[in-house]
């Protein structure tokens, strides 16, 4: 390597375009929600105050922002590990050595992940649908009542959890996959002597193997399923009885309908400390179980 | 070679799993060449009585898909040429260039890896209507000029270089700018393919901030459209599932053809840890 200062005409562009556009917006974010910035300062900066923790504590006396946080909070913790335990399924599936076409099966689980969220998302709203939805159709052959899946406040959030899980579950899995190839097979050979049935290998020999993969996956899958948004805009709008009311879905409508950015603001900094406290948790938690 | 009844179960358990899995898609493309109200009987009809385009044909005449299915592709074309130029250089210099602040400024963009891109959309926005750039091109394509995931992809790739090679062309008289063209650049196309391949996918599924920015009805991408779309017409599935695939099709066909490039950006995004 040679010591000149000319990598730093390469990076910079690049550099300076994350801090304009990224960083930048990030830190007046956080000044922003200290203030009362809404439609009257949208139009004239003249109007906007600092009012110090004020959004924050409004936050947290408003209904719907615990309404929101308790939905999101149900997807993380109930969608995220049902899609990692559907990954997980998969990935041993088809890393098992009698499984005949993985690569055509492979892309098949793979294929929903790359799909348009959006046009997924309204494909579901359909299959769906209470009268005329395949879902409910099936079910009748199993003699099962149709369910208003996406009018229902108690069916909307699985529902869309559902959807979620078919649309993600492959991603996590080509990881499980890679994971699960660089498991060598002698100790799980040897356990078999030993006498060890097939859940007593993979408990004790297959998941700790692949604990780093598990808990990367974690991380990556619940800081994304926080994140929740186009779906229930697509699919329920918020509804039914804003049983899908997400905290982004409640930014968003803070912010760019009613343009109420200080409020905003202080949601989307709310958000960011719930995910980064959990992936502070998750780390923890991992190195106490030596997985690092 | 004797076949076990529980490999035969095994293989029966994935293939009905792929269908299902597999379901959803082929059932957007068949209601989409089904006439209008097909879908909505029971029960549900799994196929056209008679294949048609007429969805097709009211979509595109209707609702302005054309613009739609433009600015969608122009944008994803331009997202890509944007991310590969800046983080390719980006990459690259951080991986084998030595410069002042080099680690510093590496760390920053580590930190940035935890903060969501939503937070700063409000300002952003703001930023962008200070400058006149909501509802244009360039305000859709800020946010996928550089990203830290982008830098990484190529500096990590960019690693296994072998730094005789820079030191024997920098011997032959050559300067920095013509051996990352010439050298370097060719070293590193198939993380650029991937990469390229993210962003487009990346640019073209995107939803939230083409929602946010474009809020006229002719910079709507197709996602926004469809979304828009939808709200209008919650009768009428044939022509939204002709929109579907539509908007589905041109990624996956993509995915499709250069899978190979996908999955090993898929993972070595995710050892890196």
């Amino acid at each position: 390597m040679r010591n000149n200062n000319i990598g730093l005409w390469f990076v910079a562009p690049a550099f300076i375009a994350i801090v304009v556009f990224f960083f930048g917006p990030a830190l007046a974010a956080l000044i922003i929600s200290f203030t009362d910035f809404d439609i009257y300062a949208l139009a004239d900066l003249k109007n906007l105050r600092f009012v110090g923790f004020k959004n924050y504590i409004e936050l947290l006396q408003t209904p719907l922002f615990w309404k929101a946080l308790s939905n999101t909070l149900f997807f993380v913790f109930v969608g995220g590990p049902l899609s990692m335990a559907a990954s997980l399924g998969a990935a041993i599936l088809l890393n098992s050595q009698a499984a005949k076409f993985k690569n055509l099966a492979r892309t098949i689980f793979f294929a929903p992940v790359v799909t348009t969220l959006v046009a997924t998302a309204l494909v579901f709203k359909y299959l769906l649908h209470t009268k005329y939805g395949f879902l409910n159709f099936a079910l009748s052959k199993f003699g099962i009542d149709p369910i208003d899946w996406l009018g229902d406040p108690k069916w909307a959030m699985p529902a869309i959890v559902l959807f979620v899980v078919w649309k993600s579950f492959g991603y996590n899995m080509v990881i499980f996959i890679a994971a699960l190839q660089n498991v060598s097979s002698d100790l799980s050979d040897a356990a078999k002597i030993d006498g060890a049935n097939a859940w007593q290998r993979f408990l004790n020999v297959t998941l700790p193997a692949i604990g780093p993969s598990i808990l990367l996956v974690s991380i990556m899958t619940m800081t994304g399923f926080f994140q929740l948004f186009a779906e229930p805009y697509v699919m329920t709008q918020g509804g039914p009885a804003e049983q899908t009311v997400t905290v982004l879905y409640m930014m968003y409508e803070q912010g760019f309908k009613w343009w109420n950015l200080g409020n905003a603001s202080a949601v989307a900094f709310v958000l960011f400390l719930f995910m980064l406290l959990m992936t502070i948790i998750q780390t923890k938690f991992a190195s106490k179980q030596g997985v690092s | 070679m004797r076949i076990k009844p529980q490999n035969i179960a095994l293989n029966a358990f994935i293939f009905i799993l792929a269908i299902i899995v597999a379901f959803p898609l082929f059932w957007m493309l068949s209601v989409s060449f089904m006439a209008a109200g097909e879908a909505s009987t029971f029960p549900p009809p799994l196929l056209p009585k008679q294949t048609q385009t007429s969805a097709y044909h009211e979509l595109f005449s209707s609702s302005g898909l054309w613009k739609y299915l433009f600015n969608s592709i122009f944008l994803a074309i331009c997202a890509t040429i944007l991310s590969l130029t800046f983080n390719v250089t980006a990459g690259y210099a951080f991986a084998k260039l030595k410069f002042k602040g080099r680690e510093a400024m590496f760390q920053t963009l580590l930190a940035a890896m935890v903060v969501p891109a939503q937070v700063g959309m409000m300002p952003l926005f703001l930023l962008l209507k200070t400058f006149g750039l909501v509802n244009t091109y360039a305000g859709a394509l800020v946010p996928w000029i550089a990203s830290v995931f982008g830098i990484f992809m190529v500096r990590q790739f960019a690693q296994s270089i072998p730094d005789e090679m820079l030191e024997a062309a920098r011997m032959d008289g050559a300067n920095e700018w013509q051996i990352f063209t010439k050298l370097i650049v060719p070293n590193l196309m198939p993380v650029m393919v991937t990469l390229g391949l993210f962003t487009f996918l990346g640019s073209w599924n995107d939803f939230m901030w083409p929602l946010i920015i474009m809020t006229d009805s002719n910079s709507y991408t197709l996602p926004v459209a469809l979304a828009v779309l939808s709200r209008e017409h919650v009768q009428d599935s044939e022509m939204m599932m002709a929109g579907a695939v539509i908007t589905v099709l041109p990624v996956l066909i993509l995915f499709i053809a250069l899978q190979r490039f996908y999955m090993r950006g898929l993972l070595a995004s995710s050892v890196k840890g």
